[in-house]
């Protein structure tokens, strides 16, 4: 029984090596012409067998960085609710509800995101672009609706779930003790939440916030439906984009020649670097808190 | 502090504790700024709330009109007339073979985990590492990397591909949630078993998997739902080599998926396909929000067992 769960565990690790392994001896080709070059170069054009992976990681970095600054204070906001503020019977509903948004498969938010978000998007870009427009990344509103920005949108709600759920439980933690400590000194519910709440908890959300940057950073289908695919990079948020997952999404089952393909497995590689990297950071800022208590 | 005793003390006068407390204009504020935060708060789940109904009614109302029993037991005919049946098979086919592989792979990993590794193992917090990092593949890696290993050398996509790559999904979320419920599993009856001189193993198999059966079940669920939903490793593993419109279950074929079903009508340029689409989006998001609820009804029940 021991050998078999640690052959279980063996494996495991072997899987994630050899993810990586594979990754490297199929990009080989790509590797081996473009070099380190290529994660800077914003190139893409597999007809002339120049590829660049610059402006795939450039809109997978923008759209993810909206989702991130959208969904972290919604997400904390909705974990403080759930945590503090809603009735037993409230609670007992609403947060199961929050959760099934993670439930949602990927392809029914690109499949949603492109017939319902993108038609209000529609209306609501040049509404944004007239009032802030002074700044450039709020440029001229795209005439479809399919830009980084709606694909920002999607992510969003596909990574509120993980930080509200991730979050509330955290919150659910902190000790009542402390709280009940504060509200006895005459502290308001805010100045529990700013003092006690969020100070010893700060740790756990940064890592939950973290995980869900990496579940958007890697997020292909969906992208790949409201981002547009036009490999460019636009300092406008409403301009079409492309991002490196949703770029393999849309290319990969019809490449040009054999270089293309393992120019897509070296964004596999890098893209997989990252998103190890935000890992294995969410981890470590946890820290000193039991992630392997966590929920999702 | 109140406006009564403030007055007091600027004019030196002595504290009077039994004088009425009143709210000064600062106590005002304070209150307004909490009100504020918890009104913020409630509308910030009202949003979440209404963004699921959001996604829910624009499915269900897009294919409500595709829906019949007609279009769950019949194979598609044509590019947009017909049904899901092949689809819907296929996937089960593809899920419930991935489900074979990752399911006791995942278990054993979180008995190890818990189990039969330390509270101090290096070992262990390396694996939690590794099934984080698992967990945190983007699913089109995962797609690519079992295209290098499976696909490249067998010359042809099939569901086999798409299977391996479905249990590389689901298995850190397995893993991760049997070892959360045998945590949770009271260490009495592993101290009771150790008293009857009954060994490791057989402690785990006659008491603490028994035990924690519930919740593993609600986490082979979830993950089980989850696969099924996936597009990203069927699209580079298993999104050719199969007729659409006849059912082909060998599995080192290509095998139709109601995902992939999904992803490729909408490409086609016919209304009615994309109706088509919409119907089989509706019935994918039915079949996991109610796999979702069953399993959370079955945690609830077995939580309610284990008296915690």
């Amino acid at each position: 029984m021991f050998g078999l769960c640690a052959l279980a565990g063996v494996l495991v690790v072997l899987t994630l090596v050899d993810v990586v392994y594979q990754l490297i001896s199929n990009g080989q080709p790509a590797i081996s012409k473009f070099g380190l070059g290529f994660v800077t170069s914003t190139k893409w054009q597999p007809n002339f067998h120049v590829e660049g992976a610059g402006a795939l990681l450039y809109g997978t970095a923008v759209s993810s960085l909206i989702a991130v600054v959208l969904a972290t204070p919604l997400g904390i906001a909705i974990a403080l609710y759930l945590s503090m503020m809603a009735p037993g019977r409230v609670r007992a509903v609403v947060g199961p509800l929050v959760e099934l948004l993670a439930a949602v498969p990927s392809i029914i938010y690109g499949f949603w995101g492109l017939v319902v978000l993108v038609p209000f998007i529609d209306s609501l870009e040049p509404g944004l672009h007239s009032a802030l427009g002074f700044i450039p990344v709020f440029g001229p509103a795209s005439p479809i609706g399919i830009s980084v920005f709606t694909a920002g949108l999607v992510l969003t709600v596909m990574i509120l779930p993980i930080i509200s759920a991730l979050s509330r439980d955290l919150f659910l933690t902190v000790p009542a003790e402390l709280k009940d400590g504060a509200a006895a000194l005459g502290a308001t519910q805010w100045e529990i939440i700013r003092g006690i709440v969020l100070p010893t908890t700060v740790s756990g959300v940064s890592a939950a916030v973290v995980l869900g940057l990496g579940r958007a950073l890697g997020e292909a289908i969906a992208v790949s439906f409201v981002i547009g695919d036009v490999t460019a990079i636009h300092p406008s948020l409403f301009d079409p984009g492309s991002s490196a997952a949703a770029e393999i999404a849309n290319q990969f089952p019809s490449p040009v020649d054999p270089l293309h393909t393992a120019a897509m497995f070296y964004v596999g590689l890098v893209l997989v670097v990252i998103c190890i990297f935000t890992s294995v950071a969410s981890r470590m800022i946890a820290g000193r808190f039991d992630v392997t208590r966590r929920v999702i | 502090m109140s406006a009564v005793s403030e007055t007091a003390r600027l004019e030196g006068m002595p504290f009077d504790p039994t004088a009425p407390l009143t709210p000064s204009g600062n106590l005002r504020r304070r209150a307004a700024v909490s009100r504020l935060v918890q009104i913020t708060a409630t509308a910030a789940a009202v949003f979440a709330v209404v963004v699921l109904v959001i996604v829910c009614y624009g499915v269900a109302s897009r294919g409500a009109s595709a829906l019949s029993l007609g279009f769950v037991i019949h194979n598609p005919s044509g590019l947009a007339g017909g049904g899901i049946f092949n689809s819907l098979l296929g996937t089960l086919e593809i899920v419930a073979f991935g489900a074979l592989i990752a399911l006791p792979i995942g278990i054993l990993t979180g008995l190890y985990l818990t189990e039969f590794a330390g509270p101090r193992s290096k070992t262990a917090s390396a694996l939690r590492l590794a099934l984080d990092v698992m967990a945190g593949l983007p699913t089109i890696i995962v797609g690519l990397f079992v295209y290098g290993l499976i696909v490249i050398p067998q010359h042809r996509q099939s569901g086999f591909a798409g299977g391996i790559a479905l249990a590389i999904v689901m298995l850190p979320l397995m893993a991760r949630s049997s070892q959360e419920v045998l945590l949770l599993v009271p260490s009495s009856l592993r101290e009771a078993a150790d008293a009857l001189g009954v060994n490791r193993w057989r402690a785990v198999v006659s008491v603490i998997l028994p035990a924690a059966f519930g919740g593993i079940l609600t986490g082979a669920i979830l993950a089980t739902a989850r696969a099924a939903g996936e597009t990203a490793p069927l699209l580079i593993c298993d999104s050719i080599g199969f007729n659409p419109l006849t059912t082909s279950l060998n599995l080192f074929h290509g095998v139709p998926s109601v995902s992939m079903f999904i992803y490729q009508s909408y490409d086609l340029p016919l209304a009615q396909a994309v109706t088509r689409a919409w119907g089989a989006a509706f019935v994918l998001m039915m079949l996991i929000l109610i796999a979702n609820v069953l399993a959370r009804l079955i945690l609830a029940r077995s939580r309610a067992k284990m008296g915690r």
